[in-house]
């Protein structure tokens, strides 16, 4: 990523909607006959948005596989042991840079540690960084986004105003000089300085997503009936206005997991001895034409979790907009 | 027009002392003495030290450094390193380098991304939608340097076909790290083209055209496409900034001598005022064409006024 974190504009987030669309357009054709069953029954039932979206996603082949695949990188960030019983710091030089057989898959790198062990314990430091970043960009973004947007006036210019600073330092080159700052960086310096920087885009998103909602009657409806702005913010404004910042944020989490293992590529990341795919990769470099499955194997699970990620955010976008049906 | 450019003009000044005072704050931060640094193990003597000290201005309160910087800055003086070069002369030096790369980065985004968008919007559904949909797909989900560091061992190594780093060769050792640069553009400029020319299609002035007895390729070329490329053309604007300041991975991988580079080593020098002269460089270039984009807009679909 990297070249690829560079935060990018709203368009990015725009666009890949209509091409998943027409993807799914074709299911989506498909399973008409049942979604009509489905409706006609839907009386009784709550028919909220989100009701409506899981309705839609429990029939989303593509939704349904990047969810099992999430779900098992999960399981491998929170118990490792579970696909390997070999500790990856159990190392033996006479094995070093010994490539995959037909015993070991994935071989064992300069040290002579097995890799496959190594692979597998490098999940956990993606997804916690992935998601606690994610889940305080969120944060930041709801609070910013409902003041500028449900305010706006000073309110809103200041925030804007201070968003676009943020938003205009280069993504990579502030990590590099912020994480720099830093003598020692782990995972709490990492997951700071990323949420630090990455908060902009989300902000933005609710704050168009909260005008657009803000003079709805119900909203009207809750003020004349004296209700404190609190209130009308948590109760009848968010609920009705998250979902833009749900989608981006399941679409923001491969990106951050990207964005950690540029970083660490780079030397300003994590430190050794953590294990981390983009620490990894880095290791990997001078020694890419001996043993190319040094980069092979993390930089395959790397992108499978990007991409796993990516496309539950964007079969959520196609599941949560009522247009398309 | 003129209104609006000046409006947004004022708009930019905060964002732009923001943005350049958090940068000289960050770098005003990292921990070590540069002058220190800059003398390694010998000995220094205190006299010099003093000297150096005051003339980088290093005693004054951070508001105060930034003001004078500032103040030279406005007169066009970026500064010196601690070595006493111009920091004006090390950009122009490493400038061109990642300008050649983003342009071949930016070449192969109208030219890969616009025909793979067309082709695909004009087959819809068919075999090559889906190849586009899924390489596309592929791409965005791999990072910069796994993508650069696979294709360099493929294509450099195995294959010999490109030079694996450097720049001796000219512009043909630009191909493959502007590839890798382009390469997540690349994508998004194929979706983006894909998406808009869909709808586009379905227009009723498409349906006019083609009842008009207009032939296919002039419906598609004249009057689809155009309206198609604004989203496309005000997306590559803002990404020609972005992918400068994105080069810095590419520049590592593939070793070029470009800006990237030269902050990633400044900031472990702990060169200051070439660190603040690259980004606020950069932090320019992204506000202008921004701002450009946005005048452009305006030019490409009428149906945009400001004011």
């Amino acid at each position: 990523m990297s070249d690829k974190t560079r935060s990018r504009p709203d368009t990015r987030d725009v666009e890949p909607r209509g091409a998943a669309r027409d993807q799914t357009g074709a299911t989506g054709a498909a399973a008409d006959p049942s979604g009509g069953e489905a409706a006609g029954e839907l009386s009784g039932r709550s028919a909220s948005l989100w009701a409506d979206a899981w309705r839609e996603l429990r029939h989303d082949k593509i939704f349904l596989v990047a969810a099992a695949v999430v779900t098992v990188f999960v399981v491998m960030a929170a118990f490792p042991v579970v696909f390997t019983r070999t500790n990856p710091r159990s190392c033996d030089l006479s094995r070093s840079l010994g490539r995959p057989s037909s015993e070991n898959w994935f071989g064992y790198d300069l040290l002579g540690c097995d890799y496959y062990a190594q692979v597998v314990h490098g999940a956990r430091v993606s997804i916690v960084i992935g998601i606690l970043v994610t889940v305080i960009a969120v944060a930041i973004a709801l609070v910013l986004g409902s003041l500028s947007g449900y305010y706006g006036g000073i309110t809103d210019s200041i925030i804007a105003r201070f968003t676009d600073v943020v938003f205009g330092l280069p993504f990579i080159l502030g990590a590099i000089v912020i994480l720099t700052v830093f003598e020692n960086r782990g995972l709490f310096q990492v997951t700071l300085v990323l949420a630090v920087l990455g908060w902009t885009t989300m902000t933005r998103l609710m704050r168009s997503s909260v005008i657009s909602v803000r003079d709805s009657d119900y909203v009207l409806a809750a003020r004349a009936l004296g209700t404190s702005d609190f209130r009308i913010l948590t109760r009848h404004i968010l609920p009705n206005a998250i979902a833009p910042v749900v989608v981006y944020a399941t679409i923001y989490v491969g990106i951050v997991i990207a964005a950690e293992a540029t970083l660490s590529f780079l030397g300003v990341g994590l430190q050794l001895p953590a294990i981390s795919w983009g620490l990894m990769i880095s290791d990997a470099q001078y020694r890419i034409a001996e043993a190319p499955h040094l980069l092979l194997f993390p930089g395959m699970f790397l992108s499978l979790t990007v991409l796993s990620f990516i496309l539950m955010g964007d079969a959520l976008r196609d599941a949560l907009d009522p247009k398309l049906r | 027009m003129g209104r609006y450019t000046a409006r947004r003009l004022l708009q930019m000044l905060p964002v732009f002392i923001g943005t350049t005072f958090l940068i000289f704050a960050l770098v005003f931060a990292i921990p070590g003495d540069p002058i220190r640094a800059l003398a390694g193990d010998r000995p220094i003597s205190p006299s010099t030290v003093a000297t150096l000290r005051e003339e980088y201005n290093l005693d004054d309160p951070l508001v105060v450094q930034y003001g004078k910087y500032m103040a030279g800055l406005v007169q066009g003086d970026f500064g010196k390193d601690y070595n006493g070069r111009e920091v004006v002369d090390i950009m122009a030096h490493r400038f061109p380098v990642t300008i050649r790369l983003a342009l071949v980065a930016f070449i192969f985004e109208i030219l890969i991304g616009l025909v793979a968008g067309v082709v695909a919007a004009l087959r819809r559904r068919s075999y090559l939608d889906t190849l586009v949909l899924v390489t596309t797909t592929a791409i965005v989900s791999i990072p910069t340097f796994v993508l650069g560091f696979t294709l360099q061992l493929l294509l450099g190594v195995k294959l010999g076909w490109f030079p694996i780093a450097g720049i001796s060769q000219g512009w043909y050792s630009y191909l493959l790290p502007g590839f890798v640069l382009g390469a997540l553009s690349l994508a998004y400029v194929a979706r983006l083209t894909r998406t808009s020319l869909v709808e586009n299609l379905r227009a009723d002035y498409v349906r006019t055209a083609t009842s008009k007895g207009l032939s296919r390729k002039r419906v598609v070329g004249r009057h689809a496409l155009r309206n198609s490329l604004i989203p496309v053309v005000t997306y590559l604007g803002i990404d020609l900034g972005a992918l400068m300041g994105g080069a810095i991975v590419t520049e590592g991988i593939f070793n070029l001598p470009g800006i990237g580079q030269q902050v990633f080593l400044s900031v472990r020098a702990q060169e200051g005022p070439v660190v603040v002269g690259i980004v606020t460089a950069l932090v320019l270039v992204f506000i202008f064409a921004n701002l450009a984009v946005d005048l452009l807009y305006g030019v490409l679909d009428p149906r945009i006024r400001y004011e």
